[in-house]
């Protein structure tokens, strides 16, 4: 019964064996820092396979989050997947960040019709996402203030850190969600109905959201314009 | 594996090069680098954001490269060799990322290897043969340094550095002054070639005897570098022609600033390989492609009685193959995998040749 190994680092390290049949979760492991994946990834990897005596080249394949998140982090997580991938000669299926938290909402008593998750962007702005009751996505995902999101109830750890900002934007921030970041193990859980209804999640490119930080300096757009002129 | 002629595939990702290259023993198996350069272009130098997202889309067709050139799958690998640092973060973060991946799928070990030592080490490849003990310039963007390799993969030591600016950053930040594109190396050395370098008299930075000393009382900076207060004067000498509306003499200036570095970088190793009993120096970095500085270090060499070793272009530059060919030589000494679990060091010391487990 082939499995899935599941990565995302757009907000900590989080990895996670998935049963490809049954979707359930073999095991899971998430670091509890958000600056360690470097460090950490590889390993958790080795130990998750070790410990469940998985062979890289018998996995189903390898379902990674692409982020919105902080880059670093991602890409990390990013070129270790594609690197598996490609030693393993296994398909690599690219899920977007944001669907993790979105998967923990579905598992509330009750759903609203519908709802915002909200991962930390730094520089006090969120990464967000509309959803409606089934989970499927309506909206982004988008990076922006937390005052200007629309006035729905927000879910995710975006919530918490602008809880202020998002209430008086006329948004609810819920506080039972505070504390959640991106899983690999909910990943996977939208990953896997992604799959199963056909859709291709061959694209792993980086949700960055933003531009590099590159900005032209001032002297090399007056060099080019002298260029341009001449 | 052959532990004396080990197959190993290294990753360099600390700039804005992705390079992967294999080598067996000392012999030069593949090469592959793609480099993110053209994209700096308009900036002027190398953001670290534009070059950390390149780095993560070139590493999987890189190694591919790297591997069909070479004629061989990742079966015939014995280990594998990655720059742990120095250098850009984020950069670093991907190759070190990619290279654990690679290390755990194949169950290859792997060696986090300095950047610095890697440069050097490149000078084992394609038959050259170093002596035991050797000294070592390495120029470029993000680099300038004089180190005595004692033994490459137990002792380096670093003799002396900038203390701001690499040398190439001078360049490329007095090519932009002189509106000569980037990057600014190649651009300066061309522009050059019309100039007179006696025309003015720039700086030549930690020269004078408080910050030197002499051999037996050497003061803090004798084998130092600073390229600030050159820039500096190279814009005080721009703005004096534009204040007057007088043309920028701009062939003469780029000529003159670059005698200033190659002059203060030359005098200075030779002076260093002298006094610590060193005969055969290696330049390495991207620089070294520099027609001046190239004349002049053979020259100062020569007269010194130094031998002057300088590998072929494409591995001065930064590239995989100088760090497989470090970690074909730690292999083949019996040095110990670095593991996992090991973080990047963006300020890595010379000293630190391998991390430790
Ligand atoms: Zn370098």
């Amino acid at each position: 019964m082939p499995n899935y190994l599941s990565i995302d680092t757009s907000a900590h390290a989080s990895v996670a064996l998935i049963d490809a049949d049954t979707g359930a979760v073999i095991a899971a492991h998430t670091s509890p820092k958000g600056n360690d994946q470097t460090e950490t990834l590889a390993g958790y990897v080795r130990d998750l396979m070790a410990d469940h005596g998985q062979q890289g080249p018998e996995l189903a394949g390898v379902i990674v989050g692409v982020g919105p998140g902080p880059f670093t982090g991602l890409r990390v997580g990013l070129v270790a997947a594609r690197t598996f991938g490609f030693v393993w000669q296994v398909p690599v299926h690219g899920v977007m960040s944001l669907h993790a938290l979105a998967e923990r909402v579905l598992e509330l008593d009750e759903i609203p019709e519908e709802f915002i998750v909200a991962s930390d962007a730094r520089r006090k702005e969120v990464y967000w996402a509309t959803y409606n009751r089934q989970g499927a996505l309506t909206d982004g995902p988008h990076v922006a203030a937390a005052a200007t999101l629309p006035a729905l109830p927000v879910y995710g750890v975006g919530a918490g850190i602008y809880e202020e900002a998002l209430r008086e934007a006329g948004a609810a921030p819920q506080p039972e969600s505070f504390a959640w970041i991106a899983e690999s193990a909910y990943l996977a859980k939208h990953g896997l109905k992604d799959l199963a209804a056909g859709k291709d999640l061959s694209n792993t490119a980086p949700q960055y959201l933003r531009e590099s930080d590159a900005q032209v300096p001032a002297f090399m757009k007056q060099a080019q314009a002298k260029e341009a002129t001449a | 594996m052959s532990t004396k002629e080990p197959v190993v595939l290294g990753i360099e990702s600390s700039c804005d090069e992705t390079g992967v290259g294999i080598v067996r023993g000392t012999q030069l198996l593949a090469n592959a680098v793609s480099s993110s350069m053209d994209e700096h272009v308009r900036f002027g130098g190398v953001i670290p954001e534009i070059a950390a997202r390149a780095h993560l889309e070139a590493f999987v067709p890189t190694l591919q490269q790297a591997l069909d050139t070479a004629k061989l799958t990742l079966d015939d690998i014995d280990a594998i060799a990655v720059t742990s640092g120095p250098g850009l973060a984020g950069a670093l973060m991907v190759g070190v990322s990619a290279a654990k991946a690679l290390a755990l799928a194949t169950g290859k070990p792997l060696y986090g290897i300095n950047h610095l030592v890697a440069h050097v080490g490149v000078g084992v490849l394609e038959g050259t043969v170093l002596p035991p003990t050797f000294g070592a310039l390495l120029v470029s963007g993000g680099h300038t340094e004089i180190l005595k390799v004692t033994s490459l993969t137990k002792d380096v030591q670093l003799l002396g550095s900038t203390i701001d600016d690499a040398a190439g950053e001078a360049y490329d930040k007095v090519a932009r002054l002189l509106g000569l594109g980037y990057p600014g190396g190649p651009a300066i050395d061309k522009a050059a070639k019309d100039g007179d370098r006696k025309a003015f008299r720039f700086p030549r930075g930690l020269s004078l005897p408080k910050f030197v000393g002499s051999a037996e009382n050497p003061g803090k900076h004798r084998n130092n570098f600073s390229f600030s207060g050159l820039k500096t004067a190279v814009a005080r000498c721009v703005e004096h022609f534009e204040a007057a509306g007088e043309p920028i003499p701009v062939a003469d200036i780029a000529a003159s600033f670059q005698e200033a570095v190659v002059d203060v970088i030359t005098s200075k190793a030779v002076r260093a390989m002298v006094e610590n009993n060193l005969t055969t120096v290696l330049l390495g970095g991207g620089v070294a492609a520099n027609t001046r500085l190239r004349e002049l270090l053979a020259a100062r060499c020569a007269s010194a009685g130094i031998a002057l070793v300088v590998p072929p272009f494409s591995l001065c530059t930064d590239n995989g193959g100088m760090v497989a060919a470090l970690g074909a030589q730690l292999v083949a000494d019996g040095a110990k995998p670095s593991g996992l679990e090991f973080a990047t060091d963006s300020s890595q010391p010379v000293t630190q040749i391998v991390l430790t487990h």
